[in-house]
């Protein structure tokens, strides 16, 4: 688990501690991983390990993934919510969401690569924000765009040896993330939810996936409207 | 450190108190000391299952223990459970369910009727279940607890530590602090399987048989009445009685129930349908005096956790309902009028349920069962008439020396809460300055 802390990848972890898997947990801050470590080992982990790391230093990442081994599941959970206003008149500001969404996890997954064994199979979460660019998010949506289509080429590369890699795209998800949205509406999963849905993928899915299902509906009639009337739209 | 917080509409589980409020999520126990400081008045709330006012903390903060949800540690050798506050009953009864041992399983020794509540609020409302006989409330099964107070501190409390304090936060409705920790005591069953017996009932005198009667050697036990039975058939209804087993062959639980989508139309809850529902559960015997079965726990203990948002069934007015014990001298004539105040007014619906309490007492100064009869009744809101009504059923609890309980009340007099608790002044002492509720306020804050 990279970006352990997650709301997300928490509850993936809980699953798999359910079954007994050991897991390693990667992320910033250290008593929060403690807490959760002590959790997912009530909960039936067969080991838990953990590891601080700021995921902004893309030079630490080699001492992390030699110390991970070689996993049998992968998940990439981190990310920001940048203020699009804000990266609008920062270059600091849209350079590190960049860091943060785009650049970091594309070098870990690299790293990554190379110690997978046939049969194992990565996850990581992007959004369906990279779909398509909106004015309301597009730094953040290109971060997660980008990504989609890292993970495209890579699955490509390493479909032959056997290893999957799905792109997980959740639409609205309750987690502090998304704590300064309004969360009213049917559109709003909890994460328990799509973590069900990723841990489903891990175990038999490639390629990309919506989640909650219902939002590779959405996202097919938000990606084809023509831009004259998207252009008239706020979203 | 950045606390998760929102604006605001929360509603109680009874759906007819709704009032704004800011919702602080704090993430860690760090996060949530640090919401207990400053910021008065705030209120700690878990899952939300209070029916009334005692959740609630009018234009004022509640500090949401939904992100407080992880387990520390389990003792499988001693049966101990230690978890963070905001752990839910339901997931450490996942958690047991996993976890066999040699001899059976363990299991929390008190349930309340959903397994929808934390840890949290089990404590603050010093839940019972339907085995309070034989182990009274879930109080009595906490080992310790942390608990943050707005001065910053946070203190250890148990039977030996902080015992007053231990004391007064145990059914105290979440005045006394943030409760951040707890260490519970399982019990050992041979199976997660219930024996469970229906046996028909007549009328009132034969409940009080039969419960007499099912003392030795059932654990469980409450009484499904018929709220519309009038004259000789007043109380009449279904008495049900389990206890842990080793039964085979069993009928398979059932997962995810139905839901109730929105708030349904009022006529869904009107006299005829609700004459049609006794009228059909009353005959789920077909004729049988009494069947028993094998089952598993769930559908047991948690019969309506079953159906998603049953609350909604009452439409937007919501309901109230009224749970009340009467002490055991006076039981039977008390619940003999209580009855048919009810069934006169012809406002009850669909659960009305009958139990014995014991008397093992619990360390809370506020706990609500004493020995003797308990009655529980969902009434819709219907405004005045409602409260009228439910003022006519304090007359007689209060006369016969009863109380009413606070998780279920959004209404009653502050007089009924002086008379029914007589440590309410000890109780008053540890209090938390910066916190209190609709329902404390209301009732008993200030004076």
């Amino acid at each position: 688990m990279f970006g352990a802390t997650s709301a997300i990848a928490e509850q993936v972890a809980r699953l798999y501690a359910a079954k007994g898997a050991r897991i390693f947990l990667a992320g910033r801050q250290r008593e929060r991983l403690d807490t959760i470590a002590q959790d997912l080992q009530v909960r039936g982990a067969s080991a838990v390990s953990t590891y601080g790391v700021d995921f902004d230093d893309v030079a630490a990442f080699g001492p992390m993934v030699e110390a991970c081994g070689s996993p049998d599941r992968t998940l990439i959970a981190y990310g920001t919510l940048p203020d699009q206003q804000g990266a609008e008149g920062s270059a600091d500001l849209t350079a590190k969401a960049l860091l943060t969404n785009f650049t970091s996890p594309a070098v870990l997954l690299n790293l990554l690569a190379d110690r997978l064994h046939s049969g194992a199979a990565v996850a990581v979460i992007t959004s369906v924000a990279g779909e398509r660019g909106r004015q309301s998010n597009y730094v953040y949506g290109a971060a997660k765009g980008g990504l989609s289509r890292f993970l495209e080429g890579l699955r490509h590369r390493l479909a032959p040896k056997g290893i999957r890699v799905i792109d997980v795209r959740p639409g609205f998800v309750d987690t502090p993330m998304t704590d300064g949205m309004d969360k009213k509406g049917p559109l709003w999963a909890k994460p328990e939810r799509v973590a069900r849905d990723i841990e489903k993928a891990l175990e038999r899915r490639d390629g990309p996936i919506h989640t909650p299902w219902f939002w590779w509906g959405i996202m097919a009639i938000i990606t084809r409207v023509p831009a004259r009337i998207f252009h008239k739209t706020k979203l | 450190m950045v606390i998760a917080r929102r604006a605001e509409q929360v509603l109680s589980w009874g759906r007819c108190h709704r009032f704004d409020h800011v919702r602080l999520i704090p993430g860690t126990i760090d996060e949530a000391r640090e919401a207990v400081r400053g910021e008065g008045p705030v209120l700690p709330f878990g899952l939300g299952r209070s029916y009334g006012d005692s959740c609630l903390n009018d234009n004022a903060v509640l500090i949401d223990t939904q992100r407080l949800d992880h387990f520390v540690s389990f003792d499988e050798a001693k049966g101990e459970i230690v978890c963070e506050a905001g752990v839910s009953l339901d997931a450490i009864l996942a958690l047991l369910a996993t976890k066999p041992q040699t001899d059976g399983y363990w299991f929390l020794p008190v349930v309340p009727g959903t397994k929808f509540v934390t840890v949290g609020g089990a404590i603050a409302n010093d839940v019972h279940g339907k085995n309070h006989e034989v182990e009274g409330t879930f109080g009595r099964h906490v080992n310790w607890f942390d608990l943050a107070r707005s001065d910053g501190q946070l203190l250890r409390c148990s039977p030996e530590e902080n015992a007053e304090l231990f004391a007064a936060t145990i059914g105290g409705l979440g005045l006394t602090g943030l409760v951040t920790r707890a260490s519970i005591r399982l019990m050992k069953v041979p199976s997660l399987m219930l024996e469970v017996e229906d046996i028909r009932i007549r009328n009132l005198d034969h409940y009080f048989e039969v419960a007499e009667e099912s003392r030795s050697g059932w654990t469980h036990h409450a009484a499904w009445v018929d709220v519309l039975a009038e004259g000789k058939a007043a109380g009449r209804g279904i008495y049900t009685r389990s206890r842990f087993t080793t039964c085979e062959n069993s009928k398979e639980a059932k997962s995810g129930g139905p839901r109730v989508p929105v708030e349904a139309p009022s006529w869904a809850i009107s006299h005829p349908t609700i004459k049609l529902f006794n009228a059909v559960y009353g005959r789920k015997l077909f004729g049988e005096m009494r069947r028993t079965e094998c089952t598993p726990y769930g559908p047991v203990f948690f019969p309506l956790d079953g159906v998603s948002d049953w609350n909604k069934m009452y439409g937007r007015g919501g309901f109230y309902q009224y749970q009340c014990v009467v002490p055991k001298d006076l039981a039977r004539e008390s619940t003999a009028a209580l009855l048919p105040t009810i069934a006169e007014d012809r406002q009850g619906s669909f659960l009305t349920v009958l139990k014995e309490f014991g008397d093992i007492t619990s360390p809370g100064m506020l706990s609500f069962p004493m020995p003797g009869t308990t009655l529980a009744v969902d009434f819709p809101n219907r405004g005045e008439r409602t409260l009228e009504l439910l003022d006519r059923l304090d007359a007689i609890t209060l006369d016969a020396g009863g109380r009413v309980y606070a998780a279920k009340d959004g209404r009653a007099s502050a007089e009924m809460l002086v008379q029914g608790f007589p440590k309410l002044e000890t109780f008053r002492r540890y209090v938390d300055p910066a916190f209190s509720s609709t329902f404390w306020r209301r009732s008993a804050g200030t004076r």
